[in-house]
């Protein structure tokens, strides 16, 4: 073995290692992508450009097509009403068609946001390269994979070589250690490691998420913590593989089965760093401290304890950064000082690809139970990841605890987390929402976004403000 | 793609930090299934005071004049000046493309989100980082000199204020290759899929699984 081969690798050197087909003098490496997910909204024009150029797709085996950004959330048998967004989901239907690709139709059970299905249908492995014209592509990190968002002309250039230019990244570790209390969410993780790190602090890293708390998350819980990975400025989050990875894969639809499985597993469990891996940066969290989280500004960074308040931008040395509290504070309508408890909300939404899974609504189903949202909520929406989310919710009862407590129970897709089709924020309006950006506009122009976890968002729904979930008896 | 070689141009101050994708250009414009005419609408929340989309004859909308873009000379910059962490937020390229179709041909900042980052190569729009410190002084001046121009030379990547060399750059070998003879880089990538198909065959070999249609697909 060469000493090359023998020095202790990081997960990421060897995820990257594995994929380069050849390299560049100045390292710019061609990379191999084994799995891209498309949706209506970053697509056209790389098909555009394919057509005009007169490529086919590569491997069209390793795409999977589908429509969730701009998909209506409710009455889908009418279809779409929208003029300009039905264009761009009959541009995806017709690509997929032309090219003969494989798409999840805006009425088939399988179906939903694209994030959420590349794991659901067991499309997303550990040790395989994953890319989606979507920065949230993070999340498939989650299984040992290498995993992230490109722009429309890397979709283009993926769909005709199968390969992505690339310069590699550096390394960082994010330690997440220490028992969390019962109430604390792979969200409050996420967000406490933004809020920690800042928005750019993984520019040009690819981050591995290790620990204790880590490993205690069920897939679903790593997929959000890796879901926001870009938004601590690192294009790819990832987690080792162990046992809660193998076991979530076996049996899902496109992942193998009998001896290739075998075989796979083999190989899966090599997908860890191995010790004394050099990372360019570590990063520690002790959650056994840590409380609710809720954002206050327009940046995920912008974000603070529930029993804590808004920071004073006054007291703030850095220019630039204080300057931009209080450009937050002006748009959030928000003063210094303010206690996180006493910020009052308009709308709920639950949802998005960073917690529209089955624990996430199970989880906010429990703070539901039984209760009422306050009468000051004008709308409260649940909108489950997935058709087959959603199908699964129904079995287990969720819908129709959400609906008796007056939520508003609809189809899958993107809905209010960027508030393309029809579901979003008047000007004014504050949300408590389980997505990933409170950036100016987001949900709608005007709108104020809170990002907190699901638990914490029906919480709130019931409340009309935000409360610690911790202390919630529902009685408030 | 579109080469960029040399450039001289009035540079716009954009003074905030973290300026996202979603604030370049609003979801709403992103219904389009063209590259082009996304320039009206860059910065759209920032530029205009009512709300804008796609079917909105944007002559009709009334513009924020406090907003930089909207103030002579700036209307005719070509060159952004931002702050750390600019182009962060959703990969949409239709960012660059707003950009670009406003007229821009670099963006200087003292970082970029690494998607942003590489759209922008792909589309001839230079993203320059300088130290945060050199950015300052360069607020500074365009403050004190608004409509002063910039001359950006990428082969030696360098930039001059009035003929005179104020700062110069680190840009990936490759990148600038590409960059200065605007090369299609999807054919440069086909040029090695012999290297392509033989990396396939191996990893065939070693890995069949990834190889496997999805024999129990519901
Ligand atoms: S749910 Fe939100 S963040 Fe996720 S893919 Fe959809 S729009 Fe993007």
């Amino acid at each position: 073995m060469s000493s090359i081969d023998s020095k202790p690798k990081t997960l990421y050197d060897k995820l990257w290692h594995e994929h380069v087909v050849r390299s560049e003098a100045d390292g710019t490496a061609l990379l191999y992508i084994d799995r891209h997910l498309i949706h209506e909204v970053t697509s056209p024009q790389a098909f555009e450009g394919l057509r005009l150029a007169g490529r086919q797709p590569w491997r069209k085996e390793t795409i999977i097509a589908v429509p969730d950004h701009n998909v209506p959330t409710t009455d889908r048998h009418v279809g779409i009403t929208d003029p300009v967004a039905k264009r761009q989901l009959e541009t995806l239907d017709k690509n997929c068609m032309e090219f003969g690709l494989t798409e999840f139709g805006m009425n088939d059970i399988r179906q939903g946001i694209v994030h959420v299905i590349g794991p659901e249908q067991g499309a997303t492995l550990p040790g395989m390269t994953v890319v989606c014209g979507d920065s949230h592509t993070s999340t498939h990190g989650a299984f040992g994979a290498l995993a992230f968002g490109i722009g429309t002309s890397e979709v283009e250039h993926v769909l005709a070589t199968q390969c992505l230019v690339q310069k590699k990244s550096k390394n960082m570790r994010v330690c997440v250690d220490g028992r969390a209390a019962p109430g604390i969410s792979a969200k409050d993780i996420a967000l406490a490691i933004i809020g920690k790190m800042g928005t750019a602090g993984g520019t040009g890293y690819a981050i591995e998420f290790a620990g204790d708390a880590i490993r205690a998350l069920t897939m679903e819980g790593r997929m959000t913590v890796c879901n926001m990975a870009i938004e601590a400025g690192a294009r790819a989050g990832m987690v080792a593989v162990d046992d809660t990875t193998i076991n979530y894969l076996k049996g899902r639809p496109y992942a193998p089965v009998g001896k290739q499985l075998e075989q796979a597993i083999r190989y899966w469990k090599t997908l860890y760093s191995d010790d004394g891996a050099h990372f360019d940066k570590t990063v520690h969290l002790d959650t056994s401290t840590l409380e609710p989280q809720v954002t206050w500004g327009t940046s995920p960074e912008m974000v603070a304890s529930i029993n804590s308040s808004i920071p004073d931008p006054d007291l703030i040395d850095d220019k630039v950064k204080a300057d931009g509290i209080r450009k937050a504070l002006a748009y959030m309508g928000l003063e210094a000082g303010t206690d996180i408890k006493q910020i009052a909300i308009d709308k709920v939404f639950i949802g998005s690809c960073t917690n529209s899974r089955i624990e996430d609504l199970r989880a906010a189903a429990k703070v539901s139970r039984g209760k009422k949202i306050a009468a000051t909520i004008k709308q409260a929406l649940v909108v489950p990841g997935s058709g087959l989310i959603k199908q699964q919710a129904e079995a287990e009862g969720l819908d129709k605890i959400f609906i008796e407590a007056g939520f508003e129970w609809r189809e899958p897709g993107c809905s209010m987390c960027l508030a393309m089709n029809a579901d979003r924020l008047e000007p004014g309006e504050s949300c408590a929402s389980t997505s990933n950006r409170n950036f100016e506009g987001r949900q709608g122009q005007g709108g104020r976004t809170h990002l907190v976890s699901p638990a914490m968002a029906a919480a709130a729904a019931i409340a009309g403000h935000f409360i610690d979930i911790n202390e919630y008896n529902g009685d408030d | 793609m579109k080469a960029f070689t040399q450039h001289t141009g009035i540079v716009a101050p954009l003074d905030r930090p973290n300026v996202d994708t979603d604030a370049i250009i609003p979801k709403q414009f992103l219904k389009s299934i063209k590259r082009s005419g996304f320039g009206p609408n860059a910065f759209d929340d920032w530029r205009y005071l009512d709300a804008g989309g796609p079917e909105i004859d944007n002559h009709t909308r009334r513009l924020n004049t406090d907003f930089i873009l909207n103030q002579p000379p700036f209307d005719k910059a070509t060159i952004l000046l931002a702050r750390e962490n600019f182009g962060c937020g959703s990969s949409r390229e239709h960012a660059v493309w707003a950009l670009d179709d406003f007229g821009f041909r670099a963006v200087i900042a003292p970082s970029f989100a690494d998607i942003f980052y590489n759209n922008s190569f792909k589309n001839g729009l230079l993203p320059i980082v300088l130290p945060a410190e050199m950015v300052d002084v360069l607020f500074k001046r365009m403050q004190q000199h608004p409509g002063v121009q910039l001359s950006i030379d990428l082969a030696t990547q360098t930039i001059a204020c009035e003929n005179e060399i104020i700062a110069s750059f680190d840009i990936d070998a490759f990148r600038k290759d590409c960059l200065l003879k605007g090369l299609d880089d999807i054919a440069l990538t086909l040029q090695h899929a012999d290297e392509i198909k033989a990396y396939e065959n191996r990893r065939r070999q070693t890995a069949p699984w990834l190889f496997r249609e999805a024999l129990n697909k519901s």
